[in-house]
């Protein structure tokens, strides 16, 4: 669209504007030099995830994760655990999304297993590897301690995904190794993502290591706090907490 | 629904660096350019503002700027006999998705590449005779040498800005440069970054050592800069969020940036966006390039003829296009005979890791190309003799990494992964991790190459492009050499913990951390037909009208990033395109 | 067939003048027009372009000069009229006598115009000029495109009710040279006051849009401040010398600022086409005007709660391109410091940026085109009010602070996004 924000005459004018045109997708373009500005479909607003109710694990998956999550990154003095930082609102909401359907991935077949160097061949989605990864993981644990995971001891946890993670520990749906990587990568992401994806609540990531979140300009410090410590109040991008 | 385009005088086939390079030469000739790109059309203020570009989970995690394999992906093998297996999630090759390509969201190192890098074959021959060469290895010279491309090396760090510190100019060495480089006409277009903490220690640590640091020329603004097309750069501010995300404060050289606000203004240029060509006609008996053919978002097939045809796709698509079209003869791994696909390389890495006990490192504070390197170990700045192999490796300390998730792995050996005593480890890490990168040469082998995959196909049926890689002995010796001087660096730096790891000791894997995303060859430029696919001004030696542009004409890896490289091999042909194929279209180099 | 490629780059890169005709031409202009084949159209077309015709009388994605696109004023839609020389929809049958009516007289063949047109600016044409421009716009494609002109709910639909609006406000007078002043500056204040048409922006009107006494004192347009013009160093172009407003004019940038919102357009469609002389007329002749009388007042403290927290979010939000010490970068981000549109006691240009970003000025002199992303989406009011408040108050400037509820007014005011729920 062209911009006409004319004013002419001594009358006012304001240009008409099609918000609706704003954030239509994408589509073949053809642009020629000299026709005017060339501006891309602005990107939509960024926005908040809704914590109230979820969006894609059931009650209970929720609450299993969150126990798995509270291992991985227990809460102690350097800061809270995994769940209150909102961990499990954030694994949720991004399993709901293009991450949780695998969306950007190659999936047409055969689908054969290869060399490790030949990387990952199953086209299982990561919400589906959580599915059936939390159902199993009960399941594995009464076979073992006649108990579900979150009954287990703190030792009992700690040692049963210390096997996962070894793959010492099978699932029969998912493979508990691959499953445990993915536990750990989301649960690290949630603790350290931008607050508005639902976990780092108060910046507690960020406060754990010292970064200065959705700063985009360091010139005043390249040098003079080159070496040393910077004591900066963190702030995330929409300056959630 | 098939719809024809009006003909254009060139149709320029992706608009990354090349394509974009390519296009302004040509349109500031006079000819009326048509270029035809897969992503979608972006724009520095309205794609990438400051209000949103700091987010590392979109960004380096999610890595939403880049081309999906559900796209488009690559078939992957170690060696012929093997089933090549597709590339399913996002690795190690970074294409871009966008009009700008892979230049969008790259890390910025901007290097000009040695003499040595266009001419290895003549100067090993010179220097130590084929007994320096492991079996199988395919060395040959480029046609072109650092001294036919130091305009025009000269003339793209304009456009882009690059920043640095001058090691050589015309003839006369300057304090504080990379003593190694080839002379240089004029200093860098902007003032070196300033250096991280990091930086520093490997700066104090290498020059006791006796070897010559110096700053990476890059791509991150170093001041103020009106560029040789009149556009404004404004100052890098060191936010950390280059690679894998468009710059939003016009501080990162890169064609959205540095080129496209040129070519919009000029009435004979035209983009089609969103469209993916799937081949290059042309006339029935390959001898003249018609036009191309896409495929656009609706579904819908075009073509778009035109008098000269140029490919300035990412590397690899490149070589699937002259295959998919048929255009030059493919290489055959069991007679060795054939060139497209052939001359396929990598990058050999080396790296060391390290922890310090008590620094204030504040890693946030980078680029994606702020870095500290010596060449004393690099292509054939030291004596082979006794080796074994050739080349070597540009040794940085390289700080381009401070985003915390990304960050979150980095403990020393033997920490905890999880629980109380990996967030202890982290919070520690954090500001004590650093990293030596040695980035090194990459050779061909006959063992190397590029074909069409028999099983794997695209969203549109056509065969997927089967990569047939290994690092091969060479490469194998070079990466332990350079690891061990890594490890040396890191020592005297005075570091705690430190581990070394040359890559090429494992098989190649399309997603082994801490690897290069370069690739290099298939389509390469050279001296002779039986051992390239173009001549030395990147024409097609069957099809005069056809050059493909790009790192797919390198026949070798440097121990350097590509994209300056590419700039300057781009201008080189653009100028042979105006000066010479206009007023006589046809092969211009006759046997 | 390669072979007339070179000889056709030849031909448009030097026999055509390639690069200098995409210099003198505005750029969507080249493609719609025949060449003009004499000199009077020539300098017709140059007449056009000054007058910045094509910008009103063409719709978005429309065919040049068809007319249809909807002025929005405060009295109502206004849709501008096709002027292409198709004989049904267009003035393909008009006389030299009807245009000179329309344009220097605001009379149609319908009654009386709206002064949307700028005929009150245009009445100092001269009249070798109107019949120049004539013979350019005569030639113009026919394009058959129907425009319904006048949308305007009663009772300005009445056309007649201009007459008396023309009575009071309308001064249908030719340009009369000062000749106490230079033929450059005469030059200047003719450009300026006719086609130029500034003061349709840049001078305060009163309640019925006619033009007040403040001419170029800078005015207020629905969402946009178009700034004082006078040499006030504090409010106007005091602090710029003649070649930085040619710069301004001919790229768009100058080493103090960017141009945005409207004049962003007006730059990229008529300014940066004049000649080297016109532009430096143009410069000479602001540059004369006195400045006008008012003093600046004095910052608030940076103790301000407001300036302290404004700071905070300058930092995260703006210093990346403005950078931390306001200075920006020459010819592509405004200097903040010392700067009259920072400081006009008028905010509204201020808010509407902030809010909603500005496309940066994309000329053939600086096509860089950096523009200011929207913060309006991002910002909640109170943080908008402190950064401004900030900003109006630091490195030399002073005006008033301004409040979440006057940034909520704008909001509103320039349907600007909400910003997000968080």
């Amino acid at each position: 669209m062209r911009r006409r924000d004319a004013l002419k005459g001594g009358l006012v004018l304001l240009a008409t504007s099609t918000l609706a045109s704003i954030y239509k997708p994408a589509y073949s373009k053809t642009l020629v030099g000299g026709s005017g500005a060339w501006k891309a479909q602005p990107p939509p607003p960024l926005s908040v995830v809704d914590s109230s109710r979820l969006v894609y694990l059931t009650q209970d998956e929720a609450k299993l994760v969150g126990t798995v999550f509270d291992v991985l990154i227990p809460a102690d003095e350097l800061g809270m655990g995994a769940t209150e930082a909102g961990c499990v609102t954030f694994l949720d909401h991004q399993l709901a999304g293009p991450f949780g359907s695998a969306a950007k991935d190659y999936k047409l077949g055969p689908v054969v297993e290869g060399t490790p160097q030949q990387g990952p061949q199953s086209i299982a989605t990561p919400a589906e590897i959580y599915r059936k990864g939390l159902a199993e993981l009960n399941t594995v644990t009464r076979k073992k301690f006649d108990k579900a995971f979150p009954d287990l001891s703190e030792d009992q946890k700690v040692a049963f995904l210390e096997g996962m993670e070894a793959g010492t520990i099978q699932f029969e749906t998912v493979k508990a190794k691959d499953f445990f990587t993915l536990l750990l990568q989301n649960v690290r992401e949630g603790y350290l993502a931008d607050p508005m994806y639902g976990g780092n609540r108060d910046m507690v990531g960020w406060k754990l290591v010292g970064f200065p979140g959705a700063v985009y300009d360091y010139r005043d410090w390249i040098v003079s706090k080159r070496g040393k410590k910077i004591d900066v109040q963190p702030v995330s991008l929409l300056r959630t907490t | 629904m098939h719809y024809k385009r009006p003909k254009a005088d060139v149709v320029i086939v992706g608009l990354g660096w090349a394509g974009s390079t390519m296009a302004e030469e040509l349109t500031r000739a006079g000819l009326n350019v048509v270029a035809i790109e897969r992503g979608a059309w972006r724009d520095t203020s309205t794609s990438f503002p400051t209000t949103r570009n700091p987010d590392e989970l979109s960004g380096s995690i999610r890595k939403d700027i880049l081309q999906a394999p559900v796209t488009e992906t690559y078939t992957v093998r170690n060696r012929p006999g093997e089933t090549a297996l597709p590339l399913r999630k996002y690795h190690n090759l970074t294409l871009g998705n966008n009009v700008g390509g892979a230049g969008t969201h790259w890390a910025g190192a901007s290097w000009r590449w040695q003499s040595f890098d266009h001419q290895p074959y003549s100067r090993v021959m010179e220097r130590y005779g084929a007994k320096q060469l492991v079996d199988g290895l395919i060395l040959q010279d480029w046609g072109a040498s650092y001294h036919d491309l130091e305009p025009f090396y000269d003339r793209f760090e304009k456009i882009a800005g690059t920043s640095g510190t001058a090691g050589v100019i015309n003839g006369v060495k300057q304090p504080g440069g990379n003593p190694f480089e080839d002379s240089r006409t004029s200093p860098y277009p902007t003032p070196a970054l300033e250096r991280t903490r990091a930086n520093i220690l490997f700066s104090e640590a290498t020059t006791r050592m006796g070897y010559s640091p110096f700053p990476v020329p890059s791509a991150m603004i170093g001041g103020p800069y009106t560029n040789a097309l009149g556009i404004n750069l404004a100052p890098c501010t060191y936010c950390g969020y280059c690679q894998l995300y468009g710059c939003g404060n016009w501080s990162k050289s890169s064609p959205n940036i540095c080129i496209l606000p040129v070519l919009m203004q000029r009435p004979n240029f035209t983009v089609v966006t969103e469209s993916e060509v799937v081949r290059i006609n042309t006339t029935a008996d390959k001898k003249m390039a018609t036009g191309v053919t896409f495929v656009d978002s609706d579904g819908n097939i075009g073509e778009q003829p035109a008098d000269i045809v140029i490919t300035a796709t990412f590397t690899l698509d490149n070589t699937r296009l002259l295959l998919l079209s048929g255009i030059s003869t493919p290489y055959d791994v069991n007679t060795g005979q054939g060139v497209v696909g052939r001359a396929f390389t990598f990058q050999t890495l080396s790296w060391a890791f390290m922890f310090f006990e008590n620094e204030y490192l504040n890693p946030f504070m980078n680029t994606g190309a702020l870095a500290t390197q010596i060449d004393d170990f690099n292509g054939d700045n030291f004596d082979h003799t006794g080796l074994g192999f050739i080349g070597g490796a540009g040794i940085q300390s390289l700080c381009n990494q401070g985003l915390p998730i990304g960050m979150s792995g980095l403990v020393p050996e033997g920490s905890p992964r999880w629980g109380k005593g990996w967030k202890k480890a982290f919070q520690k890490s954090y500001q004590n991790y650093a990293q030596i990168q040695g980035q090194g040469t990459n050779f061909a082998h006959r063992e190397q190459f590029m074909d069409l995959d028999p099983t794997y196909k695209d969203r549109f049926g056509q065969p997927l492009l089967r990569i047939t890689y290994d690092y091969n002995e060479n490469d194998r010796r070079s990466g332990r050499f350079i690891r061990d001087k890594c490890v040396e660096i890191a020592k005297e730096m005075g570091a705690r913990e430190i581990k070394g790891v040359s890559l090429a000791d494992d098989p190649y894997s399309g997603y082994t951390p801490w690897d290069s995303s370069h690739v290099q060859g298939g389509v390469v430029m050279g001296e002779d037909p039986r051992t390239s696919v173009q001549n030395r001004y990147q024409q097609n030696w069957d099809v005069p009208n056809l050059f493909v542009i790009g790192a797919s004409s390198f026949p070798n890896n440097a121990g350097y990033n590509p994209t300056v490289a590419v700039g300057a091999t781009t201008l080189w042909t653009a100028k042979a395109i105006k000066d010479l194929y206009l007023k006589n279209p046809g092969p211009l180099v006759r046997l | 067939m390669t072979r007339n490629l070179f000889q056709r780059a030849l031909r448009i890169s030097f026999h055509s003048g390639f690069m200098l005709s995409l210099a003198a031409l505005p750029v969507n202009v080249v493609h719609a027009q025949n060449a003009p084949v004499n000199a009077r159209m020539e300098h017709g077309r140059y007449l056009a372009v000054a007058g910045d015709c094509l910008a009103c009388h063409t719709a978005a994605d429309g065919k040049p000069f068809a007319g249809g696109l909807d002025l929005k004023t405060p009295f109502g839609i206004i849709t501008t009229s096709n002027i292409t020389s198709d004989k049904e929809t267009g003035i393909g049958n008009w006389t030299f006598q009807q245009f000179d009516d329309a344009v220097r007289h605001g009379k149609g063949p319908n009654g009386h115009l709206y002064p949307a047109m700028p005929y009150t600016a245009y009445s100092q044409i001269t009249d070798a000029d109107i019949a120049d421009l004539w013979e350019y716009i005569r030639t113009l494609p026919p394009v058959n495109h129907k425009v319904e002109s006048n949308k305007l709910p009663f009772p300005y639909n009445i056309r007649t009710l201009l007459v008396f609006w023309n009575l009071l406000f309308f001064k249908d007078a030719a340009f009369v040279p000062d000749n106490s002043k230079s033929a450059e500056i005469n030059r200047g204040a003719y450009l300026v006051q006719s086609l130029g048409h500034c003061g349709t922006c840049h001078t305060p009107k009163n309640a019925l849009g006619g033009d007040t006494k403040d001419t170029f004192q800078g005015a207020s347009l629905q969402g946009w401040f178009a700034p004082d013009l006078t040499n006030n160093a504090h409010t106007g172009l005091g602090q710029w010398t003649a070649d930085d407003i040619v710069t301004y004019l001919r790229s768009g940038t100058n080493r103090y600022t960017a141009a945005s919102g409207p004049m962003t357009e007006a730059i990229v469609n008529s300014t940066q086409h004049l000649t080297d002389a016109d532009l430096q007329a143009i410069a000479a002749y602001f540059k004369s005007l006195p400045p006008r009388t008012v003093s600046p007042p004095q910052p608030l403290p940076a103790s301000n709660a407001q300036v302290t927290a404004g700071q905070r979010d300058f930092m995260v939000e703006c210093s990346a391109c403005h950078r931390s010490s306001g200075a920006g970068i020459s010819n592509m981000i405004p200097d903040l410091r010392n700067n009259p549109a920072v400081k006009a006691q008028n905010p509204d240009s201020l808010l509407n940026i902030v809010l909603k970003g500005t496309e940066g000025p994309a000329t053939l002199a600086n096509p860089t085109g950096a523009a200011m992303p929207g913060f309006g989406w991002k910002l909640q009011d109170e943080q908008i009010a402190n950064v401004l408040t900030y900003i109006r108050n630091s490195w030399g400037n002073a005006a008033p602070a301004l409040s979440a509820a006057d940034v909520s007014k704008a909001r509103a005011a320039i349907n600007a996004q909400p910003a997000v729920p968080r």
